[in-house]
């Protein structure tokens, strides 16, 4: 997906030196291996700064909300999704923005690179094409990318935006088959106790960061209900009921609105497989509503919909 | 100062027999990451490591430290009244410490213990510590040691400093009680030949760090143009605010202070903070006068590279160990804001 930088700039440049957007966001080239910085430039001759490879896992559509300016933005397929469900949730207006499409063949996880390296440091990694080169000192390793994929790219059934201006390259192929849910099962096959103890033992290194919550575009409410202090509902210490009650909590708030970008388990500093949470969610709404977040501007996500005539009570 | 070598085969025994005085804390891997971890049966540790993914400030300041406990029943006598939690820390030894983290212990230390205030939870950890430091022969990229008053054989803060010469550890003692625990390893007295081998690792470690930070402009700068300049927003742009840099830092210290009440038990503990947090400034009026990410992350570096220089009169709070330039979700990094902050001209000042 390197290729797709030389066409992300001269786009960029365009709707710059036009005047048609105020801004535009997309990311530049990391300081460190497998790492890209979001960046907002506004002038045109900055569009060189730009840069695009599989290394872009952070959902930019994060940076959206409630901005007022005119803005271009690059968009993998789940970011065009979480654009959708910004502007279904009126955090943006579909006017203001220019999306640039990018057909995405997906994101490399860096802890199966860091894995796969055993305690060596990786201090480049090269791509071209399907194979990505790990290097460090001593050593130089080639993959696969479908093999170091980040996990939710390794099952992702809308890789090519569904809302766009313009495409930066032809649709790429759909993966077609993907058994989206198969972890999830093994969860719910767990005794309530398993379950307990599964989740117990997932949360146990959460240091309470939020980088999950904050990496995450759904997250823009103005006062998270961790971060209340009038009445605080949530303690704020590691104890484990609080931070299970953090992330179950969250994880509800996404259901219905969670495109499974991935970016809260990429943002993890300490690894945790936060997506076990929200996938459930995921599945639950496609199987109770055939629910798959962002792709229609037409309709509300099912659960923030009221209507008086529910047939259930209690929303009444 | 005392030097010993002990073989590689040997040091487990070594390790053991400290943990008969002490509490030891080694390096042991975790799933992905390093940790410190308490030596007992079935914790195995392990040397060949760049670095723990969490600094070792926790060993001072746990993430969540119960301070005190108090009833609220109403018949009791002491209701509302709060008692200290004992807290018994142990004697205790880490050994593996990398000489930055040490460096950052010391650092830390110049805000726990002041004249006016000196915190007893940190300080009693502190003064029951002894650090085994472990020289850095393989420093990561990423490693900006030496431009912040530190480097992968620092001895600051150490009690001794550990080398990897391939099939021996050599021990150098660096305070007495240090020496009494180079005496208590037992190994052989360390040869020329060692001597030789710790400088000849120590060069070749020192220059495998190639990644610098400009600080020499940092205290003559204006406090007010730097709080100024204007590139926080660029800087600030990308972050998400989450507390990953100020957590895994080992330089960070704040935290915040609650009261947890449960029936009528209640206890105050006080657990880490962050200045990336909102909730970190927000006032008793609901007024937050860092209401904006970029007025937080500027917050950060501010204190990092020119309050603390401006208060302290020494470096950064900074010791160049690389955490969020790794970790930072969204690829922020600490020494392009070096360069930013040293290299500022102030347009005012750049014209009159």
């Amino acid at each position: 997906m390197i290729e797709y930088t030389d066409k992300i700039r001269e786009i960029a440049k365009r709707l710059l030196e036009s005047g048609q957007v105020d801004m535009f966001i997309g990311f530049r080239k990391g300081t460190v291996p497998m790492m890209n910085e979001p960046i907002m430039i506004r002038k045109p001759e900055d569009a060189d700064l730009l840069h695009w490879d599989s290394n872009c896992g952070i959902n930019l559509a994060n940076y959206l909300p409630k901005r007022t300016e005119r803005i271009g933005i690059v968009a993998k397929g789940c970011d065009s999704r979480n654009i959708v469900n910004h502007v279904v949730e009126n955090q943006i207006t579909r006017e203001q923005l220019v999306i640039v499409g990018i057909p995405c063949t997906g994101m490399i996880d860096r802890r199966k690179i860091a894995d796969s390296a055993g305690g060596r440091e990786v201090v480049e990694v090269a791509e071209k094409g399907d194979e990505i080169t790990a290097s460090g000192k001593d050593f130089k390793e080639s993959f696969k990318k479908k093999d170091v994929l980040q996990d939710n790219c390794a099952i992702c059934i809308h890789r090519n935006p569904v809302i766009y201006d313009e495409l930066v390259a032809p649709e790429v192929e759909e993966q077609k088959d993907v058994d989206r849910y198969e972890d999830i099962r093994a969860v719910e096959a767990m005794t309530a106790d398993q379950k307990w103890a599964h989740f117990q033992e997932l949360i146990s290194p959460c240091i309470r960061c939020y980088a999950c919550r904050n990496a995450c575009p759904l997250c823009y409410c103005p006062v998270c209900f961790v971060d209340e202090s009038r009445p605080q509902w949530v303690g704020k210490s590691i104890d484990k009921t609080d931070t299970l009650t953090f992330h179950f909590l969250r994880a509800y708030h996404c259901a219905g609105r969670c495109t499974d970008c991935g970016a809260c388990e990429r943002a993890c500093p300490v690894g945790i497989k936060v997506r076990q949470f929200t996938k459930k969610l995921e599945k639950d709404v496609k199987e109770l509503y055939d629910w798959e977040t962002g792709l229609t501007l037409e309709e509300r996500p099912p659960l923030d919909r009221y209507r008086p005539d529910d047939p259930d009570e209690f929303v009444k | 100062m005392k030097s010993i070598v002990v073989s590689k085969d040997r040091f487990r025994s070594v390790l053991d027999a400290f943990s008969r005085d002490y509490e030891v804390l080694v390096p042991v891997k975790e799933e992905e990451y390093f940790a410190f971890k308490k030596l007992e049966e079935g914790v195995d540790p392990d040397f060949k490591f760049q670095n723990t993914r969490l600094s070792p400030k926790q060993l001072m300041q746990p993430q969540s430290e119960k301070m005190f406990a108090y009833t609220l029943e109403p018949e009791a006598e002491d209701a509302g009244i709060l008692s200290e939690i004992p807290g018994e820390v142990p004697e205790r030894l880490v050994v593996g410490i990398r000489p930055c983290d040490a460096l950052a212990v010391q650092l830390v230390k110049k805000n726990f213990e002041t004249p006016e205030y000196q915190d007893p939870f940190w300080l009693q950890r502190y003064e029951k510590t002894l650090f085994v430091g472990f020289a850095c022969n393989d420093p990561c990229a990423t490693c900006f040691c030496t431009s912040v008053g530190c480097g992968p054989f620092h001895e600051a803060g150490l009690d001794v400093l550990m080398v990897d010469l391939g099939d021996r550890f050599l021990l150098k003692s660096l305070t007495d009680k240090g020496k009494g625990l180079v005496e208590k390893a037992g190994g052989e007295a360390a040869k020329d030949k060692d001597e030789k081998a710790l400088n000849k690792a120590r060069e070749e470690a020192e220059k495998k760090i190639t990644c610098t930070v400009p600080t020499d402009k940092l205290a003559d700068q204006r406090l007010n143009d730097l709080f100024d300049a204007d590139f926080w927003e660029e800087v600030a742009f990308a972050c998400i605010n989450c507390g990953t840099c100020t957590f895994l830092c080992p330089t960070c210290w704040c935290f915040d202070i609650q009261d947890e009440v449960s029936r009528n038990n209640g206890i105050r503990l006080r657990n880490w903070d962050s200045c990336m947090f909102p909730l970190f400034t927000l006032h008793g009026s609901g007024h937050n006068p860092r209401d904006h990410k970029s007025q937080r992350v500027r917050q950060r570096f501010m204190h990092k590279l020119k309050y603390y220089i401006d208060k302290y009169g020494g470096g950064p709070a900074c010791v160049g160990c690389g955490r969020c330039v790794q970790f930072c979700p969204v690829n922020i990094d600490i020494r392009r804001v070096f360069e930013k902050m040293n290299s500022w001209a102030s347009p005012e000042r750049k014209s009159a």
